[in-house]
C-alpha cells in the first residue's frame, strides 16, 4: 500500500495546498511518496521533503515538465504508477487538468474533488454545486483521486524524507507553453487565506474593488469575487469563488454586494464565519450568513475600514 | 475541419435540486432539464468557427436517455449540422463516456473536439481530459479563448493564478470555460430548420463499450445546512460581534 501525491509548486516553492493534500493522503493508510515534477524544481523538492509523514520525494526534473502540462505529466505519472495503489493530487487547475488523463491511461475511474475520506476506498464529494453530497466507493486496482484541499488539515513540516531523482520516460510534445499572465498580489492566496473579502455585481466597477482591497489589507485577507463580477470584467478570472471557480473555507468570509447564487455558495459555504453586506434584504446570501448587514456597500465598506482601524487593525 | 461537440442533458442550472429521501440520488422526476451550460458554450464556439469559415461541419453527440434528443435539437438549432444520440438510460461514468466518444471520433475523424469543462450535475470535470488520453491527442482545458491557424491551435486557459497561453498540435481537445463566449439563443426559423436535421441513433453496445459503473454510489445525502445568523444594524455592531462573539480578529 503506497500513495503517490503529485505536488503543486512553482519549481522554487511548494504550494501550501500540497500540505493539505498530504494531510488527506495520510488518511489513506500506507506510505506517502511525493512527486515533484518540474524544471529546476530542487527548491520545491526540498519543501516536499519537509512534509510530515512523507517517506520519499521523487523528483522528475525536465524542461518539458516546467509548467506541468497534461500530456508530459500523464506520461510521467503513468511510468511511475506501477508502485502505487493510489495517485492523488489537490484539485487545482493543474491537478484537474492532468489527473483524468492519468486515470484514462490507466483505464480506471477517477474520483474528483473529494471532501472527506471515510476509509481508504470510500469517499465523500460534493455534486450539484454542493447541493448534494455523494458517498462513493471504489474497487479499482488503482485509485486516482483529486482532493478539495479546503476540507483537510495541513500536514506538518517537520519531516526529512529522502529525495530521489527519477528518470523521465519519452514525454509527448503535443503541447507547448507560450506565456502566462499571472495576477500579482502581495495578499495571501485565495484558497489558503484565513480571511477572504469578496465582491459581487454590486461593486459596479473594477475600480470600486479598491475599497475591498483596503479592508482586505487591514485584515491580511485575500480578495475574491463572484462569477458576476468576473464576467463583468471587474476582476480577473482567478478571483472567482464558486462551483466552477475556487472553493474556499476561511475562518471569515465577507461577501460584499454578492446576492448568493447557489453556484457561488458552493464555493464558500464551508467558511467558518460568513458576513454578508448587501442592500437587498431578500438576497439569498443572508440565508447562509452568520452576520448580515443590510446596507449600501458604498457607505458600509469605508465605514468598515474605519472601524477596523479603530480596533487597531 | 470537422468539429465534434459532445453535449450533456442535465438538470437546469436554475433548479434547486432535492435529494431523494431514500438517499439513492437526486430527484429528477418532473424537473426542468437543459443542455449543460458549459456544453452550450462548446456548441457556440463550434458555430463561431463555422461562421469564420474554419469549421466545415459540426457534429453534436449526446449520450443519455431518448430525451437527450431534445438537447441535440437545441444544438442543431444553434447551428450544428447533425446529431448522434447514443441512447442509454444508465448513468455512465466519465471513463465510459470517453470510450464511446473515442469510438465516434475514430469514425468521424474530427480535427477538433470541443466539450464543456464539466457538467453541473456530477461536477466531475474529467471527460475531455480522458478522451484526449484515449485518443492520444493534445488537450487545452478551461479555455477562455481559442485561435486556429492552419493546424496550430492556440488556447488561452483559465488557471488558478490567472491565464496561460499554450499552443497545441491538432487534432486536439478543447474544454470550454465560462468566458469562452456567450451562447446565442436559437431563432425560431433555426429551431424549425433544426427539426429537419438528421440525428443518428446508436447504443453503447454499437461501439463495444461496457458502460457498467466502476464506482459504487453508496448514498447521496443533503449537505449540512447552515442556519441563517443574525442581522446587525450598524458596521460598528458588526465589527464588535466579529471581535467579541465570533473571535475572528
Amino acid at each position: 500500500m503506497a500513495t503517490l501525491l503529485i505536488a503543486e509548486h512553482n519549481n522554487t516553492e511548494l504550494n501550501e495546498v500540497t500540505l493539505k493534500a498530504a494531510g488527506a493522503a495520510a488518511q489513506l493508510g500506507g506510505e506517502v511518496h511525493v512527486l515533484v515534477a518540474g524544471s529546476g524544481c530542487a527548491g520545491a523538492a526540498e519543501g516536499a521533503a519537509k512534509i510530515s509523514g512523507v517517506s520519499k520525494v521523487l523528483v522528475a526534473d525536465a524542461p518539458q515538465l516546467d509548467k506541468m502540462l497534461a500530456e508530459p505529466m500523464a506520461a510521467l505519472v503513468v511510468s511511475l504508477a506501477g508502485n502505487y495503489d493510489a495517485i492523488v493530487s489537490a484539485a487545482t487547475t493543474n491537478g484537474k487538468n492532468f489527473m483524468p488523463r492519468i486515470a484514462a491511461l490507466l483505464d480506471v475511474s477517477q474520483i474528483s474533488e473529494i471532501s472527506a475520506i471515510i476509509d481508504s476506498n470510500t469517499f465523500e464529494r460534493p455534486i450539484y454545486a454542493g447541493n448534494a453530497i455523494q458517498t462513493v466507493q471504489t474497487s479499482e486496482a488503482k485509485k486516482v483521486l483529486t482532493l478539495r484541499t479546503t476540507a483537510f488539515q495541513a500536514a506538518g513540516t517537520d519531516g526529512s524524507a529522502a529525495i530521489e531523482n527519477v528518470s523521465t520516460p519519452d514525454l509527448p510534445a503535443l503541447s507547448n507553453f507560450v506565456s502566462e499572465e499571472l495576477t500579482k498580489s502581495d495578499r495571501p492566496e485565495l484558497t489558503a487565506a484565513k480571511i477572504v473579502v469578496s465582491g459581487g455585481r454590486g461593486m459596479q466597477s473594477g475600480d470600486n474593488f479598491a475599497m475591498l482591497e483596503r479592508v482586505a489589507d487591514k485584515l491580511g485577507a485575500a480578495v475574491g469575487a463572484s462569477r458576476a463580477a468576473v464576467d463583468a470584467g471587474f476582476v480577473p478570472n482567478d478571483y472567482q469563488v464558486g462551483q466552477t471557480g475556487k472553493a474556499v473555507a476561511p475562518d471569515l468570509y465577507i461577501a460584499v454586494g454578492i446576492s448568493g447564487a447557489i453556484q457561488h455558495l458552493a464555493g464558500m459555504k464551508d467558511s467558518k464565519v460568513i458576513v454578508a453586506i448587501n442592500k437587498d434584504e431578500e438576497a439569498p446570501i443572508f440565508q447562509v450568513a452568520d452576520y448580515g448587514l443590510v446596507a449600501d456597500l458604498f457607505t458600509a465598506v469605508p465605514e468598515l475600514e474605519q472601524e477596523l482601524g479603530n480596533i487597531g487593525l | 475541419m470537422k468539429v465534434l461537440v459532445p453535449i450533456k442533458r442535465v438538470v437546469d442550472y436554475n433548479v434547486k435540486i432535492r435529494v431523494k429521501p431514500d438517499q439513492t440520488g437526486v430527484d429528477l422526476a418532473n424537473v426542468k432539464m437543459s443542455m449543460n451550460p458549459f456544453c452550450e458554450i462548446a456548441v457556440e464556439e463550434a458555430v463561431r468557427l463555422q461562421e469564420a469559415g474554419i469549421a466545415t461541419e459540426i457534429v453534436v453527440v449526446s449520450i443519455g436517455p431518448s430525451q437527450a434528443q431534445e438537447t441535440l435539437r437545441t444544438a442543431l438549432a444553434m447551428g450544428a449540422d447533425r446529431g448522434i444520440l447514443v441512447n442509454t438510460d444508465a448513468e455512465a461514468e466519465p471513463l465510459a463516456i470517453a470510450k464511446i466518444l473515442k469510438a465516434i471520433a475514430d469514425e468521424e475523424q474530427p480535427g477538433l473536439i470541443i466539450l464543456g469543462k464539466q457538467a453541473i450535475d456530477g461536477d466531475n470535470n474529467q471527460t475531455g481530459q480522458m478522451l484526449a488520453a484515449l485518443l492520444g491527442w493534445s488537450q487545452g482545458t478551461y479555455a477562455s479563448e481559442i485561435k486556429l491557424d492552419g493546424d496550430q491551435l492556440t488556447v488561452i486557459r483559465e488557471i488558478d493564478g490567472g491565464l496561460q497561453t499554450i499552443k497545441l498540435a491538432t487534432p486536439s481537445i478543447v474544454t470550454a470555460d465560462l468566458r469562452l463566449n456567450e451562447p446565442r439563443y436559437a431563432s425560431l426559423p433555426n429551431i424549425m430548420k433544426a427539426k429537419k436535421k438528421p440525428i443518428d441513433e446508436k447504443s453503447p453496445s454499437d461501439f463495444g463499450v461496457d458502460i457498467a459503473p466502476r464506482l459504487k454510489i453508496v448514498k447521496v445525502t443533503e449537505p449540512a445546512q447552515r442556519e441563517a445568523g443574525v442581522k446587525v444594524e450598524t458596521v460598528s455592531e458588526l465589527v464588535s460581534k466579529l471581535k467579541n462573539e465570533a473571535g475572528v480578529f
